[in-house]
């Protein structure tokens, strides 16, 4: 299986464990995976900020680097769901395109439905001593059909238990660019999350999008607490703390 | 009413300083209506409710694609059982029709049931001017009529009162001993209310729908105001939005079935009231006269266009109760009649694009409310073309396009952006410290007003990668 891994511009940017645990995963999957050089973002920022244009020039790129591969897989439900559900929307008045659009839509995965759906990954890597809870993504869940994967792939991490919290599907406020320019909500839904998954009592909050965990980290630390531990589940899975690139 | 809409951002903040508000909006967001359609909808089954959910949006879609044609037999049915029908094209139309109607029969005192192109035509205000008293009788309207404030929800208009603030307004207004349980509240409301029933002389209701087949239009309450206000005055006018005429009352009860159990989780309303026409020989209650007040104001210009889906709306507020947003900043912030979801897309498209900048941007874009809608809307993604349209009309600030524009520039050139990020990432390390919180970030400071930024290790990926793979 060719997979072609997208890092995603957060993981790139300041999150790099997070790729190099996508791609130890996959590897331990079997999949012979490359990392396109030239990838840079989806577009969803231009994208969700009104700007088709831009995100049209994005979306030609991303195809143009990734439809040779059986597979692109994501450590993101929100990069993947760009890919897999808006792309071929952005090409409704160009055929061509929007079926090249579809081709690579129907070959597009977040990572853990794709070590769990498709590449059946069996035995994983990573140890983790303590208990977890799992916030749901918006994108993953409502775009990817992303909710049980994780958690099955979880429960195989040696040492590790999940401890739901009460409303693991509720957004987090990060939103993207909304977590900027109404920063003021957006940290005050953050705040919410924060409490929920205090309550749970769990060691870690495991999540698979880094732009939620910037948000939800950032407000957990603001708010004092450095102890909850915030971890992508591809980092929890390889078994990396986060910070060891 | 008129449009705040411009200042959400400044009545958000207003919003989330205020702890009385807070409080009741913590308390409608965990114990409220979301969780009682959750169950209504395990009660029908998952499954069914999908197919009901897609049966009701293609009934929807059937009356706007055939609008004229429906509202031509609606007109023609509710003629031929001596209804009268009026068009309004704006606000203005509306309470200049509703105010020649009071004046032909010398009509006094108005009780109404809920109507939201009541409030998009600020009807209350132009009654009280021409001398008719306008007395609000759905239970949360009353109260904040009473509280001289707009409505913060589409179907639970008072939701961001609390009890107590409710006693304090009965106590000054009903004058009587303060009460503190909501059942006796909900009686005093009832006293109050039931001597106005019996000497208005006008009953001002909205519509759920109109019922094209048979000139019927519906309502539906949980108090049975709505009854009363339909049938015991002598003039009884009904004011709705175009877009709510369906083909048949077999259309009606399919979307009954999704409408209440979306709203408040109920399998039915405890009142579903359907008007036919004025009283007839032989019946023995109804009004004398009866008026359909059938309102475009700004719906036509929805029709055929991108916007179009936004019309399918039967106004159940299950976007607003599963809203993120919403459930934080409550329905005042939102600035015009409609708040939530809906209306950052109805604002916009009703008022116009440049009068509610914000509003299209205060979202999320979590879906939500897209996955919970009884007739399908994709409301996020209808958020996302008012977006684009405010870029092509060129709304957007000259900063936001210029960094835009940069950044999509620099992310079509592979060696420019990695040395972009590159700087960036260590930018942002240096930033972060010893623990790798960024407590102030230069030019996103709303990010670091309430959270840190985690840096990261100062090396984006693609240069450790790349290293690695010269090892
Ligand atoms: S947009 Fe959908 S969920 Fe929101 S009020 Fe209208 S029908 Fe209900």
């Amino acid at each position: 299986m060719r997979v072609g891994l997208f890092v995603t511009c957060l993981v790139d940017l300041v999150r790099p464990s997070v790729g190099f645990a996508a791609l130890e995963l996959l590897e331990a999957a079997g999949c012979d995976v490359t990392v396109p050089a030239t990838q840079t973002c989806c577009g969803q920022p231009g994208y969700n900020s009104g700007d088709r244009e831009a995100a049209k020039a994005l979306a030609r790129k991303v195809i143009a680097e990734f439809e040779g591969f059986d597979y692109v897989v994501a450590p993101s439900g929100s990069c993947s769901g760009t890919i897999k559900t808006h792309y071929p929307h952005l090409f409704d008045d160009d055929r061509g395109m929007r079926e090249r659009a579809e081709r690579l839509a129907a070959k597009t995965y977040e990572l853990t439905d794709f070590l769990a759906s498709v590449a059946k990954l069996a035995r994983v890597p990573g140890r983790f001593d303590g208990t977890v809870t799992y916030h749901d993504s918006c994108a993953g869940l409502r775009e990817m059909g992303v909710k049980a994967q994780p958690r099955a792939l979880l429960a195989k991490v040696p040492g590790l238990a999940v401890k739901e919290m009460a409303t693991p599907e509720q957004c987090c406020g990060f939103g993207g660019t909304f977590s900027v320019k109404f920063g003021e909500v957006s940290a005050a839904i953050a705040d919410r999350k924060c409490d929920d998954v205090e309550a749970s009592g769990a060691d870690a909050l495991v999540l698979g999008d880094v732009g939620c965990m910037l948000n939800i980290e950032g407000r957990l630390r603001r708010r004092g607490n450095r102890k909850t531990k915030v971890l992508h589940v591809a980092e929890v899975l390889a078994g990396r703390d986060g910070r060891s690139e | 009413m008129q449009v705040q809409s411009m200042h959400f951002k400044a009545r958000a903040s207003e919003a989330l300083a205020d702890a009385t508000l807070q409080a009741n909006l913590h308390k409608f967001g965990s114990a409220g209506l979301a969780a009682l359609r959750a169950r209504a909808v395990v009660e029908y089954g998952a499954a069914e409710f999908e197919q009901l959910r897609d049966a009701a949006a293609s009934i929807r879609d059937r009356g706007l694609d055939n609008l004229p044609a429906l509202l031509e037999r609606f007109e023609r049915e509710a003629t031929r059982r001596g209804a009268t029908v009026l068009y309004a094209r704006t606000g203005t139309e509306i309470r200049d029709l509703v105010l020649e109607i009071a004046a032909r029969h010398g009509l006094k005192k108005a009780v109404k049931s809920k109507s939201m192109l009541s409030e998009e035509a600020a009807l209350n205000d132009a009654l009280q001017g021409a001398g008719v008293e306008p007395i609000e009788t759905d239970l949360g309207e009353y109260i904040i009529q009473l509280a001289e404030e707009p409505p913060s929800h589409i179907i639970a208009p008072a939701v961001h009162k609390s009890k107590d603030e409710v006693s304090d307004l009965f106590v000054k207004f009903h004058a009587t001993e303060r009460k503190t349980d909501i059942p006796a509240l909900t009686r005093e409301a009832r006293e109050v209310l039931r001597s106005h029933f019996l000497s208005a002389d006008l009953g001002i209701s909205g519509a759920n729908f109109l019922i094209a087949e048979t000139g019927t239009g519906a309502i539906v309450t949980n108090e049975g105001n709505g009854r009363m206000v339909t049938t015991l005055p002598r003039v009884h006018v009904s004011i709705t939005g175009i877009e709510k005429v369906i083909p048949t009352l077999e259309d009606f009860a399919t979307l009954m079935r999704v409408l209440t159990r979306s709203a408040t989780g109920q399998p039915i309303s405890n009142y579903v009231s359907v008007f036919t026409g004025p009283k007839g020989a032989g019946d023995a209650d109804g009004p004398e006269h009866m008026y359909f007040i059938l309102v475009d104001n700004g719906r036509t210009g929805l029709l055929g266009g991108e916007m179009q889906e936004m019309l399918r709306c039967i106004r159940c507020g299950a976007c607003m109760n599963h809203c993120p947003v919403y459930k934080t900043v409550g329905g005042h912030s939102y600035g015009w009649v409609y708040p939530g979801p809906m209306g950052s897309v109805l604002t916009p498209s009703y008022v116009g694009l440049e009068k509610a900048l914000d509003l299209p941007h205060a979202a999320t874009l979590c879906n939500q409310c897209g996955v919970v809608c009884p007739v399908k809307i994709p409301l996020p993604d209808l958020l996302r073309t008012l977006r684009e349209k405010q870029v092509d009309r060129g709304l957007r600030p000259p900063i936001e396009r210029l960094a835009l524009r940069a950044w999509a520039w620099a992310a079509q050139r592979p060696t420019v952006y990695a040395l972009g990020t590159k700087f960036a990432a260590r930018f942002l390390r240096m930033l972060g410290g010893g623990d790798r919180m960024v407590s102030h970030l230069p030019f996103a400071g709303g990010w670091t007003d309430g959270r840190e930024f985690p840096s990261g290790p100062g090396r984006t990926f693609r240069e450790l990668y790349a290293a690695r793979k010269k090892r």
